[in-house]
């Protein structure tokens, strides 16, 4: 009995010390780990603004936001409807035309391929939107992902019209 | 290595030798009994760790003038080529030593594969070079992004990419690995600092390659255990010694031949364009040692998909020596075997073809039927055919098939293709 309960004594001290040691050893990893992560000067490049005053209809622009490129595209009307005339249920990643633009005649969205992070083509491939010529993704005029090995839609970032010709980024 | 019963001639040496065994240890790789019929596919283990080493020399000298920063590296590549005194050199010898690196182990692999060294008491050896093999693809990709050309950025972005397909956490990992939102200077300094430290746990895996290896000993061609030392086998020095340094030679003469005479022809043109985050090239390719595996990627038009048989397809071969549990090592006594070997082989060449082609049309036809071959092979004719293939009789000893001077007829056939391989 006595015996006995010197062993749980020391059990209870075994698991007490294992469990400290290895909270103490998870802290002291994290920072070796965390130092990876985005540094304060990365995340601090958060915003850019473009001014959308030159672009004419049915061109586009790229800018690079956070080390991304970033399609602004002036769409024509006719694109628009393509867009719009889509039904959803033939969609990878159903998603309406509206609710990925603010103002429908503009396009904005990451330019990176969802697959494998390449820079897809303008007026390219099957769907009159964009071609990734990496791995074979075919997205339609609002960057719907429609045909290839990419799993979503290209994704639309953070943004508002800070005026009529000026959009904010992030 | 406990049965050495090495004493040092001199009075010192034996001093020296109670104190730190490396006299003994010097002693037993000298006189380490190695199986008499070794062939020349024997040799690449040698020819590996001599390319080992010219990695790290040539690394550490490059690791000199190279400078590790976005707006930097790719003209201190081009400094290197053009300032540094044999700077040229050492970054040919650099670049094309890890393609021969490739070459090398390809073959040690594949050695491996054919003459069953895989099985039991070796799976640790097998084990243990696989992760090796891990590691160097891991290795010569992050020096790739190095000279941060197109090839080294938009290479990184889609391997990188890889980890996004995994599912909640799959961005997060993907942010950590690059320090930032793609890939760009953190991802760099940070690719600079595992590529100079992988080497070396290369070299910490290669000697534990080595010493599993100096347990239960070599394989041999015709793969059956034999008895240490006796009159199969010869020491180390100066038999293999001399053979393996002959083998050197020849491998250090092609090897020459891509560094003095075609340097390029194994890297892409577009890695001498500067990286550029906004164009992507139209084509992008790995390095040749990669591509059965890019083939398999882009063979699922799935992303997720792609990527667990990309990392499925080496992981099987952590698992060979438990899938093939059939007793009767060397291919020549195993007919059926032998034959699906060589279906794998081409299988794997016509995989890597494919991977440099366009993903479409026939190309990615032959990439789903190569990719299915080579699970099934490794998954269902491995298992299947070591349970039931009939092998052919196993000689008694090496020396048998010599020495009785009655050799079994098919054992003859099978050696004389053997030598020709």
């Amino acid at each position: 009995m006595d015996k006995s309960g010197k062993k749980d004594r020391r059990d209870f001290l075994f698991t007490a010390s294992y469990t400290v040691g290895a909270i103490g050893i998870g802290a002291t990893v994290w920072p070796f780990i965390d130092q990876m992560n985005p540094d304060s000067s990365v995340k601090a490049l958060a915003s850019t603004e473009v001014d959308l005053s030159q672009i004419q209809p049915g061109k586009a622009i790229t800018v690079l936001w956070r080390g991304k490129p970033v399609f602004i595209k002036r769409r024509t009307s006719e694109e628009i409807a393509e867009a719009k005339k889509v039904n959803l249920e033939d969609l990878k990643h159903p998603e309406k035309d509206e609710d990925r633009v603010k103002k429908e005649e503009w396009l904005v969205m990451l330019g990176i391929c969802t697959h494998l992070g390449c820079v897809p083509l303008s007026d390219k491939g099957d769907y009159n939107g964009w071609f990734c010529p990496c791995h074979g993704s075919h997205y339609d005029t609002s960057g719907r992902i429609r045909k290839g090995p990419a799993p979503t839609n290209m994704e639309v970032p953070k943004y508002e019209f800070v005026d009529n010709n000026t959009i904010k980024i992030g | 290595m406990s049965e050495h019963t090495y004493t040092p001639g001199s009075k010192f040496g034996k001093w020296f030798n109670d104190r730190l065994p490396l006299l003994t240890l010097g002693d037993h790789l000298m006189n380490y009994p190695t199986p008499k019929n070794l062939n020349y596919w024997w040799t690449f283990g040698g020819i590996l760790t001599f390319c080992l080493i010219t990695q790290i020399v040539t690394g550490l000298v490059l690791a000199m003038h190279y400078v590790a920063h976005a707006d930097m590296a790719f003209d201190s590549v081009e400094h290197i080529m053009r300032n540094v005194n044999y700077g040229w050199l050492i970054r040919y010898i650099h670049a094309n030593g890890a393609s021969m690196f490739f070459l090398a182990v390809y073959i040690h692999i594949f050695r491996s594969l054919f003459y069953g060294s895989y099985k039991s008491p070796r799976e640790v050896i097998w084990i243990l070079g696989m992760l090796i093999y891990i590691l160097m693809m891991a290795t010569a990709f992050m020096g790739y992004v190095l000279p941060w050309g197109q090839m080294s950025f938009w290479g990184a972005t889609v391997i990188t990419n890889l980890f996004s397909a995994i599912p909640l956490v799959g961005d997060s990992i993907v942010t950590w690995l690059w320090g930032g939102y793609s890939v760009d200077n953190p991802t760099l300094t940070r690719f600079f600092s595992l590529h100079y430290l992988f080497p070396f746990i290369i070299l910490g895996l290669v000697v534990l390659h080595i010493w599993a290896l100096h347990v239960p000993g070599n394989n041999n061609p015709v793969g059956i255990d034999i008895k240490k030392p006796s009159k199969d086998t010869v020491p180390f020095h100066p038999y293999i010694t001399i053979k393996d340094l002959f083998a050197l030679l020849i491998f250090i003469i092609i090897f020459a031949g891509f560094i003095f005479f075609s340097p390029n022809i194994l890297g892409h043109p577009d890695n001498y364009i500067p990286a550029n985050p906004l164009i992507t090239p139209t084509h992008i390719v790995p390095e040749w040692y990669l591509l059965p595996f890019y083939a398999i990627l882009r063979s699922v038009p799935d992303k997720l998909g792609g990527v667990i048989l990309l990392f499925g397809s080496l992981i099987i071969l952590l698992a060979l020596p438990w899938l093939d549990s059939g007793k009767v090592r060397s291919a020549v006594f195993r007919p059926i075997y032998r034959a699906f070997f060589w279906v794998l082989m081409i299988d794997v060449l016509a995989l890597g073809y494919v991977g440099a082609m366009p993903a479409e049309g026939i190309y990615l036809f032959v990439a789903r039927v190569g990719t299915a071959y080579y699970f099934a092979h490794f998954l269902i004719i491995m298992p299947f055919l070591s349970k039931v293939e009939k092998t052919d009789p196993l000689p008694l000893s090496i020396s048998e098939p010599v020495l009785t001077g009655m050799p079994k007829p098919e054992l003859m056939r099978d050696s004389s293709k053997l030598d020709n391989v």
